[in-house]
């Protein structure tokens, strides 16, 4: 066990190397840092002090290792444009971006599991057909403009839901939320929809598909034959056992969904991290860009190595089969 | 090509050698027929094919063309007429340009990239997963390590770090599209290298003592070929869907190559106005492509898999 978890985060570690390597080089090579950072309007004197005091003289590996060193101190350098360093940016804009993703997976749960339970219960129903239909729907339809769509029907023609923003906030345990307020509510319901969507629609597939498999079991013949009520069975025998493969995707959607909610922040114009990298990106901001895809990429890593080690400790096969290898 | 006869037809010596490639195609035609849903989305895919590559000769004008398009006709509504009388069926956008003929072009420029990226990823990954599967050991361990790693990135989150290094362009959206799909490829070809590379027919190419290389293209990727193209075909749709998604959000074509993307996202300006059509019609027009395209592939999926066979 503890073979597999060393050689798993060591691989997690090259990784992390490997994309700060990528990044970096990436970033300085392709693009000229002199033009980026100084100001064109010095002269040749105030260029060549300006470029020593950035340490840009330096041979490029000397610059990356000083790089690594400012990173592990949290040190990113200061945004272009917010003036601000960019770590502080990054992790005040956090918060935002985990309420979305969060309440999306929510609802995609509380949702999708019933639908799906539904559709499985009477397949033959034309509520359930309209249900797995448009769950297909689901899968086709571009995030954006689902989005763009939303806004258009709610905010532009009905004009009940705001259609920019956070709303008002609630400061809970140092952190502003905005579920907690009716507005904030009211500003969170279309983006935490339109970023759910195609979760909705996985989790619908996967309940409808569970809930037929299952309901065909000899333990479900033997609960009714026994005289179970039959919203017990539904609720208790069948929902329990459809849980299983739903747990385990809704899991692994988790990651997908904070890198998707740069498409849904850009459209809701919601502050998180997604909209300030898309910003950054667009306005050049390179030590906001450098920060985020490294942070970003270290999550990401960081994740798949719990996911991994989670499921040895579930699934022996797995690390059995990696220590052979 | 060299077609490779199958072991079954190698073993069966009364067959008549010469029509079973014709017969193959044949039932495989019937096969996918059957299902009357995929043959209209193929149907509605070739028709948006047709579209895509005589959009010069059919849209009512050239859109990027600026001696032919008009501000003063700009974000007119659908059905309107323009100054010198011309009907825009789909309105206009913000430049005066007729959307008809924008989606036309769009649709243009978002299949092309699509595949093209879908081409190269396709040949890179299953060169990748062939290697791995033929050689076995440590370079198959390396390189499904490198395949597993990648998949555990979420697509958008690759695009978006290398078209944050590289920046806007075709060609960097292109290599954004390859660095995002060629992992799949290469682990479906791996997969189905491993059970090809069991036959005979491999055994006996290597009793002839050809060479590796020979054995693993001229042998191994015919026969792996078609788990291949059914994954290319849902590839190709989440490619056109990637960058439609990228160039939405600014960070992929560059203004003067508009894909359906851009369209949605010059739309979008002119949304909180009530001028829906700038980024509905892309849309719907995005939303038909893609959805044909799946369809098409999963009727390939269910017709090409031996195990579904009757």
């Amino acid at each position: 066990m503890s073979v597999f978890i060393i050689r798993r985060s060591m691989q997690a570690a090259l990784v992390v190397v490997v994309m700060s390597l990528i990044v970096f080089f990436g970033v300085n090579v392709i693009g000229n840092p002199v033009d980026i950072l100084i100001n064109p309007e010095f002269d040749h004197e105030e260029m060549e002090r300006a470029i020593k005091a950035l340490g840009l003289d330096l041979p490029l590996w000397q610059q990356y290792l000083v790089f690594v060193k400012n990173a592990f101190q949290g040190n990113f350098g200061e945004s272009f444009v917010y003036g601000e360093p960019t770590l502080k940016l990054i992790v005040q804009r956090m918060p935002a971006t985990l309420e979305l993703a969060f309440c999306s997976l929510l609802m995609s749960i509380f949702l999708g599991i019933p639908l799906g339970l539904w559709a499985g219960l009477k397949p033959e129903s034309p509520v359930s057909k309209t249900i797995m239909s448009g769950s297909i729907l689901g899968f086709s339809l571009p995030t954006f403009w689902v989005g763009i769509m939303m806004i258009m029907i709610f905010a532009v023609e009905l004009g009940i839901l705001p259609s920019t923003g956070r709303g008002a906030t609630v400061r809970v345990l140092g952190i502003d939320m905005s579920f907690l307020t009716l507005d904030g509510f009211k500003h969170l319901l279309m983006p935490a929809v339109n970023l759910g969507f195609l979760n909705l629609s996985l989790v619908i597939r996967l309940s409808c598909a569970g809930t037929r498999e299952v309901i065909l079991q000899d333990y479900i013949k033997f609960a009714r034959a026994k005289g179970v009520s039959p919203r017990r069975v539904v609720l208790v025998h069948v929902l329990k056992n459809i849980l299983i493969p739903v747990i385990t995707v809704i899991g692994l959607q988790l990651g997908n969904l904070i890198a998707f909610s740069v498409v849904t922040e850009t459209i809701f114009s919601w502050p998180g991290m997604g909209k300030l990298i898309i910003d950054s990106i667009l306005l050049l901001d390179r030590p906001v860009k450098v920060a985020y895809l490294l942070i970003t990429a270290t999550m990401f890593v960081t994740i798949n190595l719990v996911v991994d080690i989670l499921y040895s400790v579930l699934d022996p096969r797995v690390r059995l089969q990696d220590i052979k290898a | 090509m060299t077609v490779i006869p199958e072991p079954d037809s190698v073993m069966d010596i009364t067959a008549p050698a010469v029509p079973e490639a014709e017969t193959s195609l044949r039932r495989f035609i019937s096969d996918f027929t059957d299902n009357k849903v995929a043959v209209s989305a193929l149907v509605v895919f070739l028709a948006i094919l047709f579209v895509a590559v005589f959009c010069p000769l059919i849209s009512p004008q050239d859109p990027y063309d600026l001696a032919v398009i008009d501000i003063m006709d700009s974000r007119l509504p659908p059905g309107s007429e323009s100054m010198s009388g011309m009907q825009f069926w789909l309105g206009t956008d913000d430049q005066g340009r007729d959307m008809v003929s924008a989606i036309f072009y769009g649709l243009r420029t978002s299949l092309a990239v699509g595949a093209t990226s879908g081409f190269i990823a396709l040949c890179m990954g299953a060169s990748i997963g062939l290697i791995a599967a033929y050689f076995g050991g440590r370079v198959d361990a390396v390189i499904m390590r490198v395949v597993d790693l990648q998949l555990s990135f979420p697509a958008i989150l690759v695009a978006l770090i290398l078209l944050a290094i590289l920046g806007k362009g075709v060609d960097k959206i292109i290599v954004a599209l390859i660095a995002v799909q060629w992992a799949y490829y290469a682990r479906i070809a791996r997969g189905s290298a491993l059970v090809e590379r069991s036959k005979e027919y491999i055994e006996a190419a290597h009793c002839l003592a050809l060479s590796n290389r020979r054995i693993v293209f001229r042998h191994l990727l015919p026969n792996v070929m078609p788990p291949l193209i059914v994954v290319a075909t849902v590839q190709v749709a989440h490619a056109i869907l990637l960058e439609a998604t990228l160039s939405f959000l600014g960070i992929g074509l560059p203004v003067t190559k508009p894909s359906l993307g851009l369209l949605i996202s010059t739309g979008f300006e002119y949304m909180m106005s009530g001028k829906y059509w700038i980024s509905f019609f892309p849309g719907i027009a995005l939303l038909i492509t893609v959805v044909s395209i799946n369809l098409v592939g999963d009727q390939l999926r269910d017709v090409l898999n031996p195990r579904l066979q009757k």
